[in-house]
Parts: C-alpha cells; structure tokens; sequence
C-alpha cells in the first residue's frame, strides 16, 4: 500500500517534467517510422511468400521486428529514466522524508520500481497500439502477438530494476545512467565472445538478455526464460534494498 | 510519567571519527528540549539517529516505547522530523507535497484532508496551499518543512534549527507554535541561536564534541546564570589586599587601568561593601556593576572547558 502512494508521486512528478513526455513521443515516433519501413518490406515480398509453404507470415516479420527495435530503444531510454530516481533524492535529502517516515526500505524501493514500470507500461501500451492496427486490414497471429507483449513487459521490468540499482549506487544522476547503460548493453552483448567460431559458452549465453528476449519473441514462452527475467528483475531490487539500507549504517 | 524518548549509552562513528560518544537522556512527554551545540559537535548526527535515518553504532532509542531499530514503524510513526534541509519537492505544490506526507504517514482520506488543513493553519500556510513549492521562498519553505513533520500528530516532533531562514516575525510565531506543541508533544529542537532555548524550551542540553556535557532544566540553568562576579572601576589604585579581605571575595583579576574583576560566591552581593571600602579609602569610585551571565557565557565556558580537557 504504502508503495503505490510513493509509486504515485512518482508517477505524478515524472509527467510534471517534460523528460516523460518528450521520451513518449520520441520513442513513438521512431518505432512508427520502423513499424512503417517493416510494412512496406513485407508489401514487397508478400507475393513471393504466397509460393512458399509454412512462409512466415505478419506477425513474424512485422511484429516482431518491431519489438526487437523497441527493446533497442528501450536499452537507450530506461537508463534516462532511473538514473534520477535514488539519486536524486538523496543529493536533495527528500531520502530523509522516507526514511524517518513509518514505511520500509523495500517498500521503498519497490515503489519507485512500479512507477518506472507504470511508465515503461506506457509505451508498451503505445507500441502494441500499432501492430493492433493491422487487425483492421488482416490476421495476426495473437499467441505470438502477446508472447511478444510478454517478452516486452519482462525486458522492461529487468532494464528497470537494474537501473534502478545504478541509480541507488551513483552519486550522480548521469553517472547512474552511463553506468546501467554500460551494464545492458554489456548482458545485452555479453553471449558474443565464441559465437563466430562456433564454441560459445554456455554460461554466457544462459546470462545474455539477447538470448532469451529473442526466444521469447519468436513466440516461444519457455519457463527457463520467464524465469531468468524474474530472476533478474528481483535480483536487482534486492540489491537496490540492500544498497538503500545501506545509507542508514554509514553515510 | 510519560517517557516518550529514551536514549541509552548511543554512539555514532564514521570511519576512526567519533561523532557521537556515549550520549545518554530521556525526554517527557511536555518537554521542549534545546538541543545546543557548536558546529560539528555532533547534534544532527544524534537527531538522524533518534529518527532512524542513520544506525548507531552502540546504543539503544526507544521511541514512546518502541526501538527504532527493532520496530521501526511503530516507532516511526510517533515520530515527526524536520532535517537540516528541508525534505521538499520543488515540482509540487504545497498542498499536493502535504497529502504525499500524509499518506505516507499512514493517514487515510478524510483524515489527510483535516491533517493538511490543521497543519497549514498551524504554520502560516493557510493561503499558500495552491503554490508550487519552488516559487516559495525560503521562509515559506522552511514552514513547509515544519507542518511536514507536525501532520500525523506525531507525540515526538524533532527539529533540526527550525528558525533558519526566517524573518524576525516568523521566527516569533514558529518559538509560538514551538510553545504550543510543547505542551501536548515532546518536542527536541536544535538550534545554535542561544536565546531561542531560553525562550522557547524547558530543557538544554550542551553537546560538544559528541559528549552531553550539561543537561539540565531551565530552572537550574538561570541558576547557572546569576552573577557570581563584579566589575570594578577606579581612578586610583587601590590596596588589593584591603579588598581581598572583604568577607565572601574569593579572587580579583586586574584587566589594566584600574579595572578590576571581583568573584565571589554565588548568591551573595558585595556591592554594598565594596562601594563603602572604595569610599572609606577615596580610591575614587568610577564603576561598579555585577556581571551578569548570558547563555553565551555558560556555553562559552562549557565548550572552553571540555575542549581543553581533552
């Protein structure tokens, strides 16, 4: 309870800037034009995919290269996004209005997650708006469609989580969001060292985000990679709560 | 009695830094504790800790009953708390920033209407709730600060020099409030302005170099203040000894051009006889005036006395 009242101030101060807004119509803007590129692509080929059996249809070559930018973009927004979150608050020592408040470290921190998480829903929503659009003109393969929402959604929550914790960390604002930028990309990336020579090691691609994001998107929900996003996401909370907590015992 | 603070044997270090040392006391409820020290003497640091917003490093604070390390919420929510900088959102207006702090404090609808608008009457803020806090001054800001930590009616309230920044005025009508809370809160207040503890407080205690080195009620301290010392003026140079032979005269210090400082015990005036000896000898008397002692004087005096003890 006590995290949706933070998660809502949050909410209500990130649309009072104009950081919320401008990175709404950005992101939508760009991922309309790619949507668009996509549409005219697919135009182009569809009649030599009407000779092919068990060819690709719309929503493998629209709607999932859609989300597959979206996340892209989401790897370059979310950082801007929670970099100030912790940060900010404790250069303005408003962290001493929660802290001598009756509420909890991680109710705390919990709510400044589900704000940001609110606002990535956001543009989830905005995004998914447009692949809904080709309902009018055709078919969508919805099982796809939504295990693509999904993929979206955890991708968000695990992006926000750990940037949240770069934001509990820095000192800086633009440290916390160079320093989770660097982090994404890094496990975004990290399952290339040995793919070209073919001996890549397990252990890379299991913590590679690109590897399960993009199992996720071809429409195939697995627990293993379900799993490792909530793994994930909690992993970073907790060590946001920790790190939080930390600020108490010595500061 | 109503304990409604209880600290125990607290100390803070940061690194080899010894903040605060072993600092011990217990607050009433209808107390006003001042809260004095010199910079860095560790007065902040002891007012984070009883707000839990830092962990002692020894020690025990019990809140109304309630540790604030083992219950922190319960403890918490008796507990309302200014810091040195005012906790404000500057995007927000000041009845939105007050509903936030409410709420948080665990109040519920109505009961957060009513909070915001008692606390806004309380503080001056009547007319501003519809402001953006960043357009308020610092004043204003300040008073924000203040009906943020008196909302939940909390039976602790603990301000950290609450009257900085203010106008005479306001610093006037806050000592009032200070007053009025007084009597059905327990209030700390630190500040460093030593005549706002004489007029708004019932207890002082002194805090120099993380030690409590005076703890006492407002009663002993104007004890304290009375005049154990007189300053003598006078045009010809007087037989010390004659002096010194006055009954109840413990010592005189000679300040240069006949001036002179007699001490003597305390509750005792010698005026009467010095004036009548000064005459006797037609030593020309020129001055003769019992010292009177300030805050400033006893805490000077304390804080010189500590720090060449160490």
């Amino acid at each position: 309870m006590n995290s949706f009242i933070i998660a809502g101030r949050e909410l209500r101060n990130l649309f009072l800037s104009p950081l919320a807004w401008t990175i709404l119509g950005v992101t939508q803007l760009i991922l309309a034009y790619m949507f668009l590129t996509q549409i005219d692509y697919y135009l182009t080929i569809q009649a030599k995919l009407v000779g092919i059996p068990n060819a690709p249809g719309v929503t493998d070559l629209v709607v999932a290269p859609l989300f597959g930018n979206a996340a892209v973009i989401l790897l370059l927004i979310t950082p801007l996004l929670t970099m100030r979150f912790i940060s900010d608050e404790r250069r303005n020592k408003t962290i001493s209005l929660l802290f001598s408040a009756p509420i909890s470290i991680s109710e705390i921190v919990l709510g400044k997650f589900l704000a940001i998480f609110a606002f990535l829903l956001i543009i989830l929503l905005s995004i998914a708006l447009m692949p809904l659009s080709l309902l009018t003109v055709g078919d969508l393969d919805l099982g796809k469609f939504f295990a693509c929402l999904l993929a979206l959604a955890l991708l968000m929550a695990a992006f926000n989580a750990l940037g949240l914790y770069m934001s509990a960390i820095a000192t800086q604002p633009t440290v916390a969001a160079v320093s989770s930028f660097g982090a994404l990309l890094f496990l975004w990336i990290i399952d290339w060292a040995g793919s070209n020579s073919g001996n890549s090691s397990a252990l890379l691609d299991y913590i590679s985000i690109m590897r399960h994001f993009e199992n996720l998107l071809r429409g195939l929900v697995n627990t293993t990679d379900v799993a490792y996003f909530v793994l994930f996401t909690a992993g970073f909370l907790i060590l946001s709560i920790r790190r939080l907590d930390n600020d108490r015992l010595q500061s | 009695m109503n304990t409604l603070i209880e600290v125990n044997n607290l100390s803070r270090q940061f690194g080899e830094y010894c903040a605060v040392n072993d600092v011990s006391f217990s607050l009433q409820k209808g107390e006003v504790l001042g809260f004095l020290g010199p910079n860095g003497a560790g007065k902040s640091t002891t007012m984070k800790m009883i707000c839990g917003n830092l962990t002692p490093t020894i020690g025990e604070i019990k809140i109304n009953g309630y540790d604030i390390i083992e219950q922190p919420k319960l403890a918490k929510a008796e507990l309302g708390f200014l810091p040195e900088v005012p906790p404000l959102y500057p995007e927000l207006t000041v009845d939105e920033y007050l509903s936030y702090c409410a709420k948080l404090h665990g109040l519920r609808k109505i009961a957060v209407k009513q909070a915001i608008e008692q606390g806004k009457l309380k503080c001056g803020l009547a007319d501003m709730g519809h402001r953006l806090i960043n357009n308020l001054s610092k004043g204003y800001q300040q008073r924000i600060g203040i009906a943020q930590a008196i909302l939940h009616n909390p039976s602790v309230i603990i301000l950290d020099e609450p009257t900085v920044g203010l106008d005479p005025l306001q610093i006037l009508e806050i000592r009032q409030l200070i007053r009025e809370l007084g009597k059905q809160h327990s209030v700390i207040l630190s500040t460093h302005i030593l005549s706002e503890v004489q007029q708004s407080c019932s207890r002082v205690q002194i805090i120099h170099h993380g030690k409590l080195v005076l703890n006492e009620d407002i009663a002993g301290l104007s004890r304290r203040m009375t005049s154990t010392s007189l300053l003598l003026r006078l045009r010809e140079t007087p037989d010390l000894n004659q002096l010194r032979d006055i009954n109840g005269v413990d010592a005189i210090d000679e300040l240069g051009d006949q001036h002179y400082r007699i001490h003597h015990a305390q509750q005792l005036s010698l005026a009467e006889a010095i004036a009548e000896l000064v005459v006797k000898q037609h030593w020309g008397l020129l001055e003769l005036m019992p010292e009177k002692h300030d805050m400033e004087h006893i805490f000077l005096s304390i804080t010189n006395d500590s720090s060449t003890h160490e």
